[in-house]
Formats: structure tokens, C-alpha cells, sequence
């Protein structure tokens, strides 16, 4: 049957409240599940044009690497994007359920949500993984996006409880990124074009997996590179993986030509 | 004490679809059609808001005619469905067909239950493709429930019968989308008047948007078809 409400019990345009008259709790564990796949290290920064998102690839189950190339910088709709660090399973559905939520919105109301909307949803949706979040199951994304009536990209913080915070330049989460936020500080200009926010991107997530065993480095025995991508005026846009696989064999190759100069 | 009258069940049915025939044919037309691309749906609308044509899935698109409030909230419900399902299984298990059985389903039982018979007509239509040749599918939708599979176009509204005649002259398959566009308006218009393109609600369904294969044609691009 076709989903019809009374007018007093209508979901309207939000989508969680519609699964949840079916029956679906979304984000809903209520119980402690010891050593579930962990995503770690993201980074946002915002240059002149836009934002770029960045994130690294692995999954930890405690010690152990249970995932080599797991994504977790998502497009969430045509101008913004989350990247996720925390708990992998509820991450992704999170993030699942955040886009849906965002385009059916968008079709129901024949308009998109305006940027701040989007980031008050995604908060309400890590408030809702509280219970979950309380039992070690976290998720801490990072939302950024091109807010088309101000016409510049904005960044979001979150912390578990939902608490949403503006970032003026970058952002950073996951257990990295006490390391990526020194690379992005000792970095970090306001009128950063994209290519440099790219590389400062780049290099923050690959000092970030140097220095924790929890965030991985360019994979060059299965040709698996960190995600990039830059969210501006025309859209989201992920790095292709030749353009991406550059930028860190050249970090890797100045890396390596500073340490044969040091020897 | 007052008795009933003896109405004949044929006598009601009939008195129901008049009144929604009658609903129907106040309201404007609108062409959908297959072109190159995929298909494309022209409608004569004034309001640039009140939408008669609108996104329901990645590869659907959703077209009504009639009373503006009874279609949107068939829309709406079509929205649900196909997120839900979508959200539940994957989003290649939504379709166009099921989904027209689901409207065709919910309109019978309005038609024949209700006090009153929905005065809506809608359009569910469908872009596919496979390699190169995109497959479309368009089920038209009367306010009783009636499902009708249309090869290559459909008319909905008032005075869909002239435009139907008018069209099918007009009517070639793999037309681009500026020829199939102004087939369309002067179809619609019956070349006795001029549509302006404010009074008209454009959109496509075309794989070559990428996911979501809803684009609607408006302003400057518009304008520049037309002319």
C-alpha cells in the first residue's frame, strides 16, 4: 500500500519519522558490542572557492586492521559532504540515512534544506546514537559544504551529544587528528586556493597515519589512496584516483629525498 | 419518512466519472514524450511553484493534471514508497511499474468507496537504459484507477483528445530535445496561440544526469530551446 497519513500523524518531509512508523528503529543499539570496526582520521578545510574533505581508509577492530579501503568521506547531496570516524557499522548507516533525509526532504518540499538545516539534522541524528554512543559505539562526523546563500563553504564539528560547532578555517576528527590538526595549523592561510587545501589536506592525513596505527597511509601494494574532495560553487566533487594517487607519491617522494639528504 | 431512490450501480459509476471528467477538463494539458535522451515532459503551468511535474525516484518522474491538491498528495505518497523501498531494499528494486499499481490501486478504491472520486489524472514514468538504447516506460493513470501503458507519448488534461490528434502528426521517435520541445508547444497550443515559456513547466528524465535522472528546463535554457 501506498504510505498515507492522517493529517494529525503526517511524518511531513522528515524521513526518520517515516521509517519509524514501519516499525524501524534506525540507531538504535542499545547494547555493547565489543570490538567493532573503528574509522578513524577526516579533515575538512576551507579555501577560497570551497571546502575539501579528507579521509583516511582504514578500519581498527582493537589491534587488529579489519578493513584496508573502507570510504569515509560521503557525498551527502549535490554541495555538501560528511566524513565519518567512529563506530564503521552505525557510521554508515548514519550516513545512509542522513542523504535519504536530505532528498526526501529536498523532492517532498520541492527544495533543499539550506546548509545550516542540513547541519541541525545531522546533529539531531548523532543525538539520537547517544544510547548507542554511551555503550562505545561513537560517531563524531564532520559535515561541510557550499552554503549557497552565503556563497562560501562552511565546516561542522559535532561532539556525541549532538552539540553542533561552526569551524572559521578547518576541522578535524578520529583518533589522528591531534596530529593532522598540527599539520593543517602549521599550514592553514585563509586564502588557501584549492590545490593547496588539497595538499595541506593530503599531508595532514598522511602525517596522521606516521604517527597513529589507527589511521592508514597510501597503499601502494593495493593502489589504495586516502579520499579527497573539494566541495565548491558547481558541486562535490571526489578527486579522481589518478589526481589523488599524485599528490601522495609526491609526498612520498619528498619524505624519502629528505631523509637520503639527511643521512 | 424519507426513502432512498433506487440509484443503478451503473448509473452511479457513471455519474462519479463525469464529475471527475469534469474536474479533469478545467484544468491545463501536458505532454509527456519519449526523445533521444530519454523522456520529456512539457506541461502548461503558470505558477512556478505549484508543480505539476516532479522527481520520484533516481530514474522516475511523477506528472498530474487536475485538482493541484489531490495530485500532490499522490506524489507525496509516491515519494514514500519509493524511498522507503528503496531505504528497505535497494534502490534499483524501485520501479515504475510497481508503483503505478500501487497509485492504480489507491485510486480504484477512492473512485468506488469514497464520497467523492479523485479529479486527478497522473503520469509515472520510467528512463532506463541498456548500453546505448534507453528504454522508457510510461504508465498513464486515470482517476478510476485505470492503468494504461503508453508506447512512445501520452496527453494528459483538458482537451487531451485535439492535442492527442495534434501530436501524434508531430510525433517522431529519437527527436532531440529542441525538436521534441516545440513539438510538444505546438501540440499543446493547437498553433492558435503563443504559450510563453513562463507559462510553462519543462522537465527530462535523461540518464545523463548521473543518478538522478530528473532535471527540470527552466529560464535562460528555456528560452533558448524555444526560440
Amino acid at each position: 500500500m501506498l504510505p498515507q497519513f492522517q493529517t494529525e500523524n503526517d511524518p511531513g518531509p522528515d524521513f526518520v519519522s517515516l521509517i519509524k512508523k514501519y516499525g524501524i528503529e534506525p540507531l538504535s543499539i542499545n547494547n555493547p558490542i565489543e570490538n567493532l570496526p573503528h574509522g578513524t582520521t577526516c579533515v575538512a578545510i576551507k579555501f577560497s572557492d570551497g571546502v575539501v574533505l579528507a579521509g583516511d581508509r582504514r578500519a581498527t577492530s582493537g589491534h587488529h586492521i579489519s578493513h584496508k579501503a573502507i570510504d569515509k568521506v560521503f557525498q551527502s547531496d549535490s554541495h555538501s559532504g560528511v566524513a565519518i570516524s567512529g563506530a564503521a557499522g552505525p557510521a554508515i548507516e548514519m550516513v545512509k540515512l542522513f542523504q535519504l533525509q536530505l532528498e526526501h526532504y529536498e523532492k517532498v518540499e520541492g527544495k533543499s534544506l539550506s546548509l545550516e538545516g542540513k547541519a541541525n539534522q545531522l546533529g539531531t541524528m548523532i543525538r539520537q546514537n547517544l544510547p548507542a554512543a554511551m555503550q562505545g559505539m561513537v560517531v563524531i562526523p564532520l559535515f561541510a559544504g557550499f552554503d549557497i546563500r552565503e556563497k562560501e563553504g562552511r565546516i561542522f564539528q559535532y561532539d556525541v551529544t549532538g552539540g553542533r560547532y561552526e569551524e572559521k578555517g578547518f576541522a578535524t576528527t578520529g583518533s589522528g587528528s591531534l596530529h593532522a590538526t598540527t599539520v593543517i595549523k602549521l599550514g592553514y592561510k585563509s586564502d588557501l586556493n584549492s590545490s593547496q587545501a588539497t595538499e595541506l589536506a593530503a599531508n595532514a592525513i598522511f602525517e596522521a597515519s606516521e604517527e597513529d596505527s589507527a589511521t592508514g597511509g597510501p597503499d601502494l601494494i593495493r593502489d589504495v589512496f586516502p579520499t579527497i574532495s573539494l566541495i565548491t560553487k558547481s558541486g562535490y566533487e571526489a578527486l579522481a584516483h589518478a589526481d589523488v594517487s599524485s599528490i601522495f607519491n609526491e609526498i612520498i617522494s619528498s619524505r624519502i629525498s629528505r631523509n637520503e639528504t639527511s643521512r | 419518512m424519507s426513502m432512498p431512490f433506487y440509484v443503478s450501480p451503473e448509473q452511479m459509476m457513471e455519474d462519479r466519472a463525469d464529475y471527475a471528467r469534469k474536474g479533469i477538463a478545467r484544468g491545463r494539458a501536458l505532454i509527456a514524450t519519449c526523445y533521444k535522451r530519454g523522456v520529456l515532459i512539457v506541461a502548461e503551468n503558470p505558477s512556478n511553484t505549484l508543480h505539476k511535474v516532479s522527481e520520484i525516484y533516481d530514474r522516475i518522474a511523477f506528472a498530474g493534471v487536475g485538482k493541484y491538491n489531490e495530485f500532490d498528495q499522490l506524489r507525496i505518497a509516491g515519494v514514500r514508497h519509493a524511498d522507503l523501498k528503496g531505504y528497505s531494499f535497494s534502490r534499483d528494486d524501485v520501479d515504475a511499474r510497481s508503483l503505478a499499481n500501487q497509485y492504480a490501486q489507491m485510486l480504484g478504491h477512492i473512485f468506488t468507496h469514497e464520497m467523492k472520486p479523485m479529479e486527478v489524472e497522473i503520469l509515472v514514468a520510467e528512463v532506463d537504459h541498456e548500453d546505448e538504447i534507453s528504454r522508457n516506460q510510461m504508465f498513464h493513470i486515470l482517476y478510476d484507477g485505470t492503468v494504461k501503458d503508453e508506447n512512445s507519448f501520452a496527453v494528459l488534461g483538458g482537451e487531451s483528445d485535439a492535442i492527442l490528434e495534434r501530436f501524434e502528426i508531430l510525433y517522431k521517435s529519437n527527436m532531440t530535445l529542441k525538436k521534441s520541445l516545440t513539438s510538444c508547444i505546438d501540440a499543446l497550443s493547437g498553433g492558435e496561440r503563443k504559450i510563453s515559456p513562463n507559462d510553462l513547466e519543462v522537465a527530462e528524465l535523461s540518464i545523463q544526469n548521473g543518478r538522478r535522472a530528473f532535471r527540470r528546463i527552466t529560464g535562460t535554457e528555456l528560452e533558448d530551446l524555444i526560440n
